[in-house]
């Protein structure tokens, strides 16, 4: 069947898309990509038998499938752009977190700062390395 | 402090919510090591507070200000030891009392402490007759490893997947028991905050030409580490965090 060929293929592009590249060249294509998406939705809305014609040109009996196979990809991509994204952001919290981590521990030589549990180095409003 | 051998030697500890048996743990590595480095990740049962307590045994605690994963724990305790000037081997040695110290001992004086030169244009890396990196390995010599078979099977699967991708030939691919060079502490940049910083550690390992070998190391399960350690579900957040990179 066609359409499970045009939809295995879609989301194959999707996943290789949303994991490799970047910059600009892969934000541009996004705007294209939602344009696009935008603008099919548009020509759907006034013309609801066009949607049905391309589903039965690609064998899918009626529109509304196709509107359904075509949201089901649209959905995984967004997923998966997701997932990418959040790592990046994991990423930099991570980076931050540890700076602080840093900041606020102890010399690796010599004697400690002795009584006082608050690191000298330690940000204001740090947390206090004493928890009892 | 012990007097020993070991001055250019720090323990690197990740520890996150270890309270029942990171006490002995502590005892235990401070008993032949004078530097401990242990990374708290946020613990929320007083592990630090445990930590705190070895201060004058030579431990520095350096906390997470939230979780970010046994990766993240491990990268910013090599942060940290790279700190001193004076630190020219590292251990990495797990929180839960699995690893056993006379094992770190031995690992650590199969390194070449010698080749230590950060900067200097001379990149004689071919040269060099020691060991960068030893790797503790439970199933080096047909260990069995004292563990249940569906998880032996699990592990094992992991290990090969893991020689495929990284393109080594190892017994045992995640253990957390490994003795470095500053060489190879500078080379490391775990950017996998969760469990499969085990693999990313190896693929950087091999990238950066170090010089690498299997120490077979002994690892003791009791029921707390049985009921505590990873499942078999962890190992699919393994792989799809080494898939979906």
């Amino acid at each position: 069947m066609l359409i499970k060929v045009v939809l295995i293929l879609a989301v194959a592009v999707v996943s290789l898309f949303m994991l490799r590249g970047h910059g600009a060249r892969r934000q541009a294509l996004r705007r294209l990509g939602l344009l696009a998406f935008a603008a099919v939705a548009v020509v759907s809305i006034i013309f609801p038998d066009l949607l049905t014609a391309v589903a039965q040109k690609i064998n899918v009996g009626r529109g509304a499938d196709l509107l359904l196979y075509v949201l089901i990809v649209v959905f995984f991509s967004y997923v998966a752009s997701r997932y990418v994204r959040d790592r990046r952001a994991d990423q930099r919290v991570t980076a931050l977190a540890r700076r602080l981590a840093l900041s606020e521990a102890p010399p690796p030589r010599g004697a400690l700062p002795a009584a006082g549990p608050e690191p000298q180095t330690g940000l204001a409003g740090g947390p206090t390395p004493e928890a009892p | 402090m012990p007097a020993t051998g070991f001055d250019d030697v720090w323990v690197v500890i990740p520890v996150y919510n270890e309270a029942a048996v990171f006490a002995s743990v502590l005892a235990d590595v401070t008993g032949t090591f004078g530097h401990v480095c242990v990374v708290d990740d946020c613990s929320t049962d007083g592990s630090a507070a445990i930590a705190q307590e070895f201060a004058g045994r030579g431990v520095r605690l350096v906390r997470h200000p939230f979780n970010l994963g046994q990766g993240a724990a491990l990268q910013t305790g090599l942060e940290y030891v790279l700190g001193d000037p004076l630190m020219r081997r590292v251990i990495t040695f797990d929180a839960d009392g699995q690893h056993h110290v006379a094992d770190a001992v031995a690992m650590v004086e199969r390194l070449d402490a010698s080749g230590a030169t950060p900067a200097g244009p001379a990149g004689q890396a071919s040269s060099r007759p020691g060991l960068d990196v030893v790797l503790g390995s439970r199933f080096l010599g047909g260990g069995k490893g004292e563990m249940g078979g569906a998880k032996r099977l699990v592990l094992k699967a992991a290990i090969a997947y893991t020689n495929l991708v990284v393109g080594m030939k190892l017994t045992d691919t995640h253990n957390g028991l490994r003795a470095m060079n500053r060489r190879a502490v500078a080379a490391l940049h775990i950017t996998q905050n969760g469990m499969a910083h085990a693999t990313e550690i190896l693929e950087q390992v091999k990238r950066a030409n170090l010089a690498y070998v299997e120490h077979k190391v002994k690892i003791s399960y009791s029921p707390y580490a049985k009921a505590k350690g990873q499942s078999l579900l962890n190992a699919i957040n393994i792989l799809v965090d080494l898939v979906l990179r």
